[in-house]
């Protein structure tokens, strides 16, 4: 496996995610809730709701536009807060 | 910590380990070594470039890829339309005693199931020898019925014979599990319908088909997963022909991967196919573990 430094960035970025939200569980246990997704979630559905949002709105930004992908980060990153925030 | 208390033993967790190790070995890092690929042009092992997003837009934009994936989706919606109320329907059929299972219902679901203990391939290769029109039953019925059937030269014909193909492999098992759901309804619903002189189609929509729901669920998700990432089947019976009318996702992903040997644009395209199906999961995970959240 040849590695990257962004890739790299990436998978340790997902990994401190996790742990984090692990310590937050077991400190402050969540209850599912309703937000403005039309179902019941968790913290957890949230996170990997808004991670897929991240994929899509990346991938999205690549196909249709030739804009710089930093673009494509600032719109995703845009789109994970509104999913796990009020999801 | 009071004398009543109870002490808090966390080594359970270690039971979780071989999972995460198998989870590890298994999953994540072939993800990573397949997200690694994706973001460079590999030329040789000492000799690689990185490239960023480049895969990514290379096939996003590849209309080859979208003529693969508008068939994926077609072939995944028609045989599941043809399946699900297929299996449905024969499962309804089938026999169920009062009391326990009829040796016609064992006899019935041993031969219903044979096909689904047929290896992938094997199922190609009959069905290639079934559609055949010199020495195949199907092929060589079709022709005597005045059909100009063939299956290598018409892309509907291709098109027919491996839905037929998938029909005749998976429906068994939207038959099984239907039954399955069928027989672990009480028969006091049934008693409860007759006193109240229900028909029989009142019968089904309103006790059969909602304890079904479950099981049904559980049947298109199989279904469509996999249908979604069909590839042996087609491969065998049509190699993906003629010209690309019955190349599916997969193969088309076999052919840069292996044919092409195009490491970064398989990765890219991998990553892109696992997109939808992990969002499916999603969705069929949410929908039956519903009641449990509400």
């Amino acid at each position: 496996m040849y590695w990257t430094v962004p890739t790299a960035v990436v998978f340790v970025v997902l990994g401190l995610i996790l742990a984090g939200m692990t310590v937050w569980e077991l400190r402050a246990p969540d209850l599912a809730r309703r937000g403005w997704l039309p179902i019941l979630t968790t913290r957890g559905d949230r996170l990997f709701l808004g991670l897929v949002s991240v994929a899509v709105a990346n991938l999205a930004w690549t196909g249709l536009t030739d804009v710089s992908q930093w673009g494509g980060l600032a719109v995703s990153v845009v789109v994970f807060a509104i999913v796990f925030r009020w999801g | 910590m009071s004398p009543h208390a109870k002490p808090r033993n966390e080594r359970a967790w270690f039971l979780v380990l071989p999972v995460c190790v198998l989870v590890a070995f298994n999953a994540l890092i072939p993800l990573m070594t397949v997200v690694n690929y994706s973001v460079q042009d590999i030329v040789s092992p000492d000799q690689r470039v990185f490239v960023g997003w480049e895969w990514f837009k290379s096939v996003l934009r590849d209309p080859e890829l979208h003529a693969a994936f508008g068939r994926q989706v077609l072939f995944s919606v028609v045989v599941l339309a043809i399946e699900l109320p297929l299996g449905l329907s024969v499962a309804l059929c089938l026999p169920r005693g009062p009391g326990g299972s009829t040796w016609q219902a064992s006899l019935c679901t041993v031969l219903i199931a044979m096909p689904l203990l047929v290896p992938w391939n094997v199922v190609g290769t009959i069905w290639q020898v079934f559609a055949r029109t010199d020495i195949g039953l199907g092929g060589a019925v079709l022709t005597k019925l005045g059909v100009d059937y063939n299956y290598a030269l018409d892309p509907v014909h291709a098109w027919g014979t491996v839905v037929v193909m998938d029909v005749w492999h998976w429906t068994p098992l939207v038959v099984l599990l239907c039954y399955a759901g069928l027989r672990a309804i009480p028969e006091t619903y049934y008693g409860a319908a007759a006193v109240d002189g229900a028909s029989r189609w009142a019968v089904f929509r309103y006790i059969e088909l909602p304890r079904l729901s479950g099981v049904l669920t559980i049947g298109v998700l199989l279904r469509f997963m996999d249908s979604f990432v069909i590839y042996t089947e087609p491969f065998v019976l049509t190699g993906g022909g003629p010209g690309s009318s019955t190349t599916f996702l997969s193969q088309h992903l076999s052919t840069l991967a292996v044919g092409q040997f195009d490491l970064g644009r398989a990765s890219a395209f991998s990553l892109i196919y696992f997109l939808p199906i992990l969002i499916v999961c999603y969705v069929f995970y949410t929908l039956m573990t519903r009641e449990e959240r509400s």
